[in-house]
Order: structure tokens, then sequence, then C-alpha cells
């Protein structure tokens, strides 16, 4: 049977799981059927999920790292140029470049960078906020929020086919495929 | 959190409470911690305890204003006692945030499950235990007005703050712990700020829930990367927390007076603020955990850690003073010797023996089981460390006061109604902040419960 391959009517389609095992299998059986373009929505982070999703490496580690970096950088760097350059006092005979009661601060502003690195990294690199994406117009999706687990095929997905691609997730344990609308 | 191996082998598991009541599944605890927020109408008994801290927030406005017209001299303030109430206040606030993120962080990167259905409200306590804080230092500035002084910023008198004082490094640990407590508070809710979202019956709640979700929708990948963040948060919000009160402990410990100028104040504060904070943390669960029904996550496996840990970190302060008593002998310094005798037989000695018998002496009851497993008990105990707490601040600041190197110069303190008013102010603002978390959002984290569940199920296969 020949595939349309204009514009699919749908975003994708969305397979609803009642337990994390069963959707783990799924999305092995769906990535060994070679489909890629594959998300899975659940209410809790499932251990082993996103490396069945083939996702290897998340860069949030190294975005918090250089948000350190940065924040302990320039707080020692401020309080070097004002205390030894711009405004240089004595204070109690310690030295102008007083490098040990110059690490608290450094301390601090370097946990500050790092977090909010991490947090504005992570948001960032998730592409959040994005109040509006297609999986929300399924009304069953608000359980994806409470108890049920989804996989999502999008159409954009070279072997999308919406008989063929039903036939597949349904086989897999999906006792609810729905149509997600653009 | 960490989805890893329980740290108790399965025969001691089943001899304790459990970490959350059998039975449970993703829905139950999704529906009773989600119906807390999304009930309607507002409980009668919700808006009589707002009503009552309100009107305390009402008494501390009116006392902060008086301060700003009048000046700091409607205080007991004065020489010697320069530093009352005010700083008293401040360190047992900061010290009682303390606790929140230590089981928000610590316990997470311990692998300890019993933080789950604690460490959401915890960690509000802690922020509004930072934000009560944070307004006493401001406040006892001679011109409050000028408070942004602190900050480094080019200014036209072409003076920078002082980096070397302690003062200054307060601004930066407190303004870190505040703003690194908000931001891991927030992203722990994300999730559940999705839950109710989609579970919310009003338009106004699907729409304000819906913004501050950020469209989070739990695909897997963001799972992955929020995981990451939190795990990272965690990391670093937990040397994080023993900075900042070594930082608080500075105020005191860099400066030269007798009974201040001691290396184990940091040490010593760190304990005592997880002292504290836990106390803290006791006298809200006992409470939410009746009214709200809620046993079943907030079980007397929970109950009794933390009566443990405050009897662990009873222990560390009952060494700290004796330590401080011992060494001001040790030293040979008469100031310091005189320091501690005053402290014990002085004029302040009733609060000294009062902080003995709140902080050293009632928390020993927790070596029987029987006591820490009795919740009245624990209630009434909580609140009596956090008194002591209080009284423990009050000692160290004004007794080093207002008997220090010159007799000439010796003096005595005493609080006026405006002290009172700011204190039982602040603590009306902290209980009307709490009041309002728990009608607004989810007191205990609902997704990290259905991951406790997830990972109570498969032990029990």
């Amino acid at each position: 049977m020949a595939k349309q391959r204009n514009k699919p009517n749908v975003f994708g389609l969305l397979a609803e799981f009642e337990k994390p095992q069963d959707l783990l299998a799924g999305v092995r059986g769906v990535l060994q059927e070679g489909y890629r373009r594959v998300d899975a929505y659940t209410p809790f982070p499932v251990d082993g999920l996103a490396e069945a999703l083939g996702f290897r490496h998340t860069r949030v580690p190294l975005v918090t790292l250089l948000g350190g970096l940065v924040g302990g950088v320039s707080g020692y760097s401020l309080q070097y140029w004002t205390s030894v350059v711009d405004y240089p006092i004595n204070v109690g005979g310690r030295p102008l470049h007083s490098w040990p009661a110059f690490i608290p601060v450094t301390f601090e502003l370097s946990i500050l960078g790092a977090a909010l690195a991490a947090v504005l990294g992570m948001l960032a690199l998730n592409g959040l906020p994005m109040p509006y994406h297609p999986v929300f117009h399924v009304p069953r999706f608000a359980l994806a929020s409470r108890d049920r687990f989804f996989l999502c095929i999008e159409s954009a997905d070279a072997r999308f086919d919406e008989k063929q691609t039903r036939d597949l997730l349904e086989s897999l344990g999906s006792r609810r495929v729905s149509n997600v609308p653009y | 959190m960490i989805a890893g191996e329980p740290v108790t082998p399965k025969s001691a598991e089943r001899r304790l409470p459990p970490v959350i009541a059998p039975g449970h599944t993703f829905a139950t605890v999704t529906d009773k911690i989600s119906s807390i927020v999304l009930a309607r109408p507002t409980s009668k008994g919700w808006l009589a305890g707002f009503l009552l801290s309100f009107l305390l927030v009402m008494l501390l406005f009116y006392a902060i204003g008086y301060l700003l017209v009048a000046g700091v001299g409607i205080w007991g303030v004065s020489i010697p006692v320069a530093w009352g109430f005010a700083i008293v206040n401040f360190v047992w606030w900061i010290g009682i945030g303390h606790a929140g993120t230590l089981i928000s962080a610590i316990l997470l990167l311990l692998n300890q499950q019993w933080r789950t259905s604690i460490n959401r409200f915890a960690e509000a306590m802690t922020l509004f235990a930072v934000a009560c804080a944070g307004l006493f230092p401001l406040l006892h500035l001679g011109r409050p007005w000028f408070f942004y002084w602190l900050l480094p910023y080019p200014n036209p008198q072409g003076i920078w703050p002082q980096f070397r004082s302690p003062l200054v490094w307060d601004v930066f640990a407190v303004g870190t712990y505040f703003t690194v407590s908000l931001l891991f508070w927030f992203v722990g809710l994300l999730p559940d700020l999705a839950t109710l979202r989609d579970r919310s019956q009003t338009r106004a709640g699907r729409v304000i829930y819906g913004i501050l979700a950020m469209g989070w929708r739990g695909s897997a990948f963001h799972w992955h990367r929020y995981q990451t963040a939190y795990l990272l948060l965690a990391g670093l919000a937990t040397p994080l927390v023993v900075s900042v009160h070594t930082v608080v402990s500075f105020d005191f410990a860099i400066g030269i007076l007798p009974g201040w100028h001691s290396t184990i104040f940091p040490p010593y504060f760190v304990a005592g603020a997880i002292y504290s904070g836990f106390a803290m943390v006791l006298t809200l669960a006992i409470p939410l955990r009746a009214v709200y029904g809620l046993q079943g996550f907030i079980t007397m496996r929970h109950l009794e850690n933390m009566a443990k840990i405050m009897l662990a970190t009873s222990l560390i302060v009952g060494y700290g003073y004796l330590m401080e008593t011992f060494m001001a002998w040790y030293s040979g310094n008469p100031f310091e010797k005189f320091t501690a005798w005053n402290r014990v037989v002085g004029p302040y000695g009733p609060a000294y023996w009062a902080l003995i018998l709140c902080n050293v002496l009632s928390p020993q009851l927790l070596w029987l089981k029987r006591i820490r497993t009795s919740v009245p008990i624990l209630f009434v105990l909580a609140l009596v460390i956090n008194v002591g707490m209080w009284l423990e601040r009050f000692v160290i600041v004004i007794t080093s006061l207002h008997r220090d190197f010159l007799p000439s110069s010796w003096g005595m303190y005493s609080p006026t109604r405006w002290d009172w008013a700011v204190l039982f102010g602040s603590i009306g603002l902290f209980v009307a902040l709490l009041f309002l978390f728990i009608r607004f959002l989810p007191m205990i984290s609902i997704f990290e419960m259905r991951e406790l569940v997830s990972q109570t199920q498969t032990e029990g296969d």
C-alpha cells in the first residue's frame, strides 16, 4: 500500500499504558521496528526509560560547572578589584590582597552561579516554558500527570503509517491508542 | 528521586514502620495530596488559622513602621549591648531554615527514602524562615533605607563594601541561600504544578498553575535532564547549607569578644541549626499530618527518624557548650574565664539554665523509644527545643556583650515591647506564609511519592 507522504493530518499517535514496565517494553518494541521520532510521557521519572529511548548525554552538568566557574571568578575579581585597586583601605592591618577573607564570598557566588546555571540550563535545554504542545489536545493525556504512562510516535517519522503504527502499538500492550491532532 | 537499592536489608525493613502506608497507588497519592489544594470551598479551620497569623503580621508591620519612623532607640539596644533581639532572631530564623535544605538535599544524596513525604514543606519552611531572617539585618540598621549600601554597586561616594567583614559575607551567604533554596523548591514543584494544572476544576486554577508549570508534560527526555539538575542542586545545596551558618557564626567568631572568639563556633552553629530546624519540622509535621489525615504518608518512621536526628544534634550542641566552658578555663585567659562564669551565675544566669534544661536535658528523653514514638510528647519537646535554641542565641549575644573587657563599660540589656512585637510578628509572618503555602501548593511532593510507591511496590514483589 502506498504511503501518504503529503502533510499528515495528525501530529502523531499516543499510546496509553498502565504500568511503567509495559511502557518500557513498548518503547523497546517500537525502536526495534525502526521508529525514531519517539517520546514517552510519565508521571514520575522511570528508571531506564531515557536510555531505552536513546538519550545518552545531557549537557546540564557542563552548564552547571561553567556557571559555577563564572560565579567564582566574578566574585573573586570583584573583591580583588574593589579591595586592592579601586578602594584600598587598611582593615586591621591586613594586606590589601587578603585572599583568605575573600574566600566566603567567592564560595557563595560560585554556588549561586552553578545553581542558576543548573536550573536555567535545564529549563533551556528542555525547551521550557513551552505552554503549547499537541499532546495536550488528547483529553486522556491529563492522566500523564497522575497514573498513566504514554508513548508518542510522531507522524514526521519516516516509518509512520496511521494503521500500521496503531496496530504495532496495540500489539505491544497498549489498550488505548489516540490520534494527536495538531 | 534516586531509584537505587534500599539501604536497609529486607529483614530490618519489615521491623521498621513503613515509609509509606501499604496499599497506595500512583492515583491515590496524587488524589490525596492534590485534593488538599484543590478542595473547595476553603476550610473554616484554615481561614481561622490564617486570620490569626495575619493579625500577627499586622503587628509586625506596625512595629516595623514605628521603627522606621522613630529609630532603633525604641528597641532595648544601647551601649554596651548594641546587638539585641534583632540579631538573636536573625540567627534563630536562619538556623531553623537549615533542616529543610538538609532534608531536601543531604538526605537525597544519602538515598534516604524517608525524606520523600517531608521534603516539600520542609523546603517551604526554609524559604519562609530565611525570608523572616532576612528582615532583621535590614531592620537593625540605624537607617534601614540605606540597606543597599551593603551591595557592591558603583556609587557616587566612590566606596565599596568592606569585603573582609563577616557582615558583608552574610549578605552574600544569606542571599545565595535564599535564591538557591527558592530555585530548588521551584524546580521540585514543577511536575506537581503540572498535576495541579491537569486536575484543577476552575479556569483560574488551570491558567495560573499552567503558567507556573511552564508546559511540563513529563517527557522522558525532560525527566532525565530534570533529575540531573535536581541531583546537582542537591550537591550544591549541601556545602551551601554548611557554609551559610558558618558565615553567620563568623559574625561572632571573627570578633574578638570573649565567649565569641572561638573556633568551635562554625560546627557548633551548624549542628545547632540542624537541631532547631528539625524541631521546627516536627512542630509543623505533627499538626499537618493530624489535620489533613496524612498519617499514611508521614508515618511513625519519619517522626522517629527526626527525633533521632534531634537527639544526635542535641549531643553535638551539648558538646559545644561543654567545650566552650572547658576551653574558657583551660585557656587561662581571665576574660574568657569570667565570661563563662558570668553566663552561668551572672544576671542572665536563669536564661543559661533554662537553655541547658531545654537543649541538653529535655531531649535526652528521646533515648526512650516510648518517648520517640509518642506524638504529643514529640510535639511538646519540639516546641521546647525551639525555645531553647532561641535562648541559646540570646545567651551568646547578650552575655558576651553586656560584660566584656572593661568593667566600666558593663551594662544591662532589657528588651522593650517593640522587640517582642517584632519577634512575635515575625513568627506570625512565618505561619501566615505557611498557611498560604498549604492552601495553594501541594505540601508533599506528589511525583516523588509516586516514585516511592513504585519503589516500595517492586520491593514487595
